[in-house]
């Protein structure tokens, strides 16, 4: 490497809860650390004794580094400093802070995604309180929300969040970007405590299989038996074509969401808040997912001020057979869970059809009915999803049937 | 003269001095156990004889007003933040008196702001010694550097009401900058060009200093109605230019929040008082700026809607928010003491439900009651509160003043006083094991929202 100076990290006017570093290699004259830090008063002690713990671990002796700090957390200040480093040193050794216990659980192929956050990947300052927002899933987003120029630096910030990020709970998931970077991503994301990876754009089941194949690679390399579930976007008019090849292309693939600005794009037409123009893609996704076992997830609306809008949209996505569409703003999350969860009546109805299935399974009978009615299997079978979903969203109690 | 002396640890426990600028204070005793005995300040008797038969007191300008006052060493000067940062008039004073070679005043705002940055020169150059009344932004900087001549005191807005009553600052020369007046000296905020709403804060200057001098830019014949600021009061007036800008006494943080983490607060917040059964038929509330505040109104309107009830009053700062809920009919009276915006202003000028109050009614807490401890539910923003509920609402927790104090303190008195706080910002804990500066005990703070 020839580089001398590398600079990473935000800076622009609003930059909070990150920082900005710009590292030189000297030959001489030991650590020149400038720190200007917003909290300075409070912990600029700490981020000097983090800085030179860094510096040390690669066996840097003699730089010149510059900090501009506006309140970032330890994860992010490592991961500036690490990326800065790495800019100029070659080195195989990654600098981890100790991971938090939640963040070493796994997630199920089946559990709630009704909603799922996009994060900038880049943007620490987004991603400290998302998981009180409560979503299914946290996404810090590589791709699209990412700058070329910044996809370097943000794999970092990244592959912190998974360790040391406090996610509430919520499903740890990450969009990596297409072909090479994508490889390259997964270094920073699989051996970290990480649950699902979207992947965006793909093209043909070959995608799915080559970066199911790169994880499995990764976690024999690591010793890591943490599943990690894949959710494959669909963004263009033929591959809508061939949802159910690529929905089938791993046992691993937990759900398939379809990306609309892409689609439409495709297709050569404005996307409405109708969303007339990507019926028929909908359609397709949410047939091929049913067929293959898996969740279909709905695109993001984009219209992040209009609510009400947004709830219309979920009604549809719910009414087309979606099990949960994508968030780029926290205030969506509610709106999104409210408007899937099944209404007071689809509950009661459900209550009655459940009951009346366990009465009859209770005396044997063969036969299930309510009033005059007689009920199939799969009619008992959707409401069981009912009531699960009901439970899920708070409006039923978990003891409903003894309460 | 030392800025301040004798030490004690007060009944907070913090250690505080009882010399400040070589006058005594007493040290905080305890909610309630202060209470002054014998009489009120009075000002000077006046005679009608020595003002204009025909009540015409234009004086040329503030230079002359402020001559033919007597304007001199160590004097105490005091202004009204009606105009928050639009305020033109507190630069020019002191521009005058540097001026005049005039050292060692003391300026007793009700409130300062960033537009009066000006003013750091004639504290360094002693033109102005220090400043009692509340400070942010630059000059709170100034003062937290230890840079300031005399030690600066901060007051809330019914301590300061209070103060000027019980005696315990003489205001020499009070300028009231006024949207509208006529030449006796009759004036209001509600008029005028740069209508700022009221002039409550002005109250207690009007009635009580030696002098004073109104300013005006909308120069009416008397009489000017309604006289929120009585002509009977006031030696002189000058009519100039422009007496503030209107479109500033907006502040930033009189919008509703937009960050999701804050409206989850507030959310959250709504939710408590409804579930604990604070909000009910006939209920009030103290509306503050803030956004975080300004949404908690939205929602306590939802929730009023919503069971078909009406709250009784809003004592406020107002703005455009608890407007629309007096307009819509599902709020009494707004009781105001600022308007944060024009809106606000213009409610205050049409609605005879939209009172003007000043903190003699709201609160002085020497006084045969005060409206503060009528108010059923209080949210009050806070810089740091720690373990023991004790808040701050002044300075950062690296120490420096860069918030002013208000009605914070004042309001405190209400019957369920709610924080909402985040957690932490940016990395700096707000929840402490214990605040930086004192401004509440934590007696007086019911509810953490965070």
């Amino acid at each position: 490497m020839t580089e001398k100076k590398a600079c990473v990290g935000n800076r622009e006017i609003g930059t909070k809860s990150d920082c900005y570093v710009e590292l030189e290699l000297q030959n001489s004259g030991g650590i020149q650390l400038e720190l200007k830090s917003k909290v300075g008063s409070l912990f600029g002690k700490s981020i000097t004794k983090l800085t030179n713990e860094i510096l040390s671990f690669y066996d840097l002796k003699n730089v010149k580094i510059y900090i501009e700090d506006t309140g970032a957390v330890e994860f992010v200040l490592a991961a500036r400093i690490e990326a800065a480093i790495k800019k100029l040193v070659k080195s195989d050794k990654d600098f981890l802070l100790n991971p938090l216990e939640q963040n070493k659980q796994a997630t199920k192929k089946d559990m709630f995604r009704i909603s799922r956050l996009y994060l900038p990947g880049n943007t620490p300052k987004l991603m400290l309180n998302a998981g009180i927002h409560k979503p299914n899933g946290l996404i810090l987003d590589l791709e699209d929300a990412v700058s070329p120029k910044k996809k370097y630096e943000a794999r970092f910030v990244v592959r912190n969040a998974l360790r040391n990020l406090h996610f509430y709970g919520a499903e740890r998931m990450v969009r990596i970007n297409q072909g090479e970077l994508a490889m390259e991503d997964l270094k920073f994301i699989v051996p970290h405590y990480h649950n699902l990876i979207l992947i965006p754009k793909c093209e043909t089941s070959d995608d799915v299989i080559a970066v199911d194949t790169e994880i499995q690679r990764l976690k024999k390399e690591n010793k890591s038996d943490l599943d990690i579930w894949l959710m494959p976007i669909i963004e263009s008019a033929k591959v809508v074509m061939n949802a159910y090849q690529i929905a089938t292309a791993s046992k691993n693939i937990s759900s398939m969401a379809i990306g609309l600005e892409d689609y439409t794009a495709d297709l050569g037409v404005q996307r409405t808040d109708e969303a007339t123009e990507s019926f028929f893609a909908r359609n397709m996704l949410v047939n091929a997912a049913r067929a293959a076992g898996i969740q279909s997830i709905d695109s993001v609306f984009s219209d992040v001020s209009n609510m009400e809008a947004l709830a219309e949209n979920v009604q549809k996505s719910k009414g087309l057979g979606f099990d949960g569409m994508g968030c780029i703003h926290p205030r969506q999350i509610r709106v999104i869970h409210d408007n899937f969860a099944p209404s007071d009546k689809e509950i009661e109805k459900a209550k009655r059809i459940y009951l009346a299935f366990l009465d009859a399974k209770e005396k044997g009978l063969g036969v299930v009915s309510l009033g005059t009615k007689m009920i199939d299997a799969p009619v008992v079978k959707r409401a069981e999803t009912t009531i699960r979903m009901a439970e899920n969203s708070g409006k039923l109690d978990k003891n409903w049937k003894t309460a | 003269m030392k800025k301040y002396d004798k030490l004690v640890t007060n009944a907070a426990g913090r250690v505080v001095p009882t010399i400040i600028n070589g006058e005594e204070h007493i040290p905080f005793m305890g909610i309630g156990k202060y209470k002054p005995t014998g009489r009120k300040y009075a000002p000077r008797i006046a005679s009608c004889a020595d003002y204009p038969e025909d009540g015409n007191k234009l004086v040329p300008g503030l230079k002359e007003a402020l001559i033919k006052s007597g304007l001199k060493d160590g004097m105490t000067i005091s202004t009204h933040h009606h105009f928050r940062n639009g305020d033109l008039i507190a630069n020019q004073i002191f521009d005058i008196a540097h001026e005049l070679g005039v050292k060692d005043l003391r300026w007793y705002p009700s409130a300062s702001f960033p537009c009066q940055e000006h003013l750091i020169q004639y504290l360094e150059d002693g033109t102005i010694n220090r400043i009692e009344g509340s400070m942010n932004g630059p000059l709170g900087r100034f003062a937290s550097l230890g840079k300031m001549k005399g030690l600066g005191v901060l007051r809330s807005h019914g301590g300061r009401y209070q103060a000027i009553q019980d005696g315990e600052v003489e205001i020499d020369i009070a300028v009231i900058a006024a949207p509208t007046a006529d030449a006796f000296g009759n004036a209001n905020g509600v008029n005028g060009d740069a209508a700022c709403g009221l002039l409550g804060f002005a109250l207690g200057d009007s009635q009580y200093a030696d002098r004073v001098i109104v300013v005006t830019d909308n120069l009416v014949p008397f009489p000017a109605i309604p006289w929120q600021i009585h002509g009977n009061y006031v030696d002189f007036v000058v009519e100039v230019d422009k007496v503030g800008l209107p479109e500033k006494i907006i502040s930033g943080t009189t919008q509703i929040t937009k960050s999701p983490d804050r409206l989850l607060i507030a959310e959250i917040t709504a939710q408590f008082c409804e579930e604990a059964g604070l909000i009910y038929d006939g209920f009030s509330y103290q509306a503050g700026a803030g956004g975080t505040a300004l949404s908690i109104g939205n929602y306590f309107g939802d929730i009023l809607r919503k069971n078909n009830w009406k709250a009784s009053f809003i004592r406020a700062g107002s703005n455009k928010y608890p407007v629309q809920l007096l307009e819509e009919g599902i709020v009494g009276y707004i009781l105001d003491g600022q308007t944060f915006d024009l809106e606000g202003v213009r409610s205050m000028r049409e609605n005879s439900n939209h009172v003007n109050t000043s903190p003699f009614t709201s609160y002085n807490y020497h006084g045969k009651g005060n409206f503060a401890s009528l108010v059923d539910i209080v949210v009050l923003g806070a810089t740091e509160v720690d373990v023991n509920f004790n808040a701050n609402v002044v300075s950062h927790s690296d120490g420096y003043l860069l918030h002013g104090i208000g009605g914070w303190q004042n309001t405190l008195f209400g019957k369920t006083t709610i924080m909402p706080i985040p957690l932490f910002r940016d990395r700096i804990p707000v929840i402490r094991d214990e605040v930086t500066t004192m401004c509440a005990p934590g007696e007086m703070i019911d509810v953490v929202v965070t």
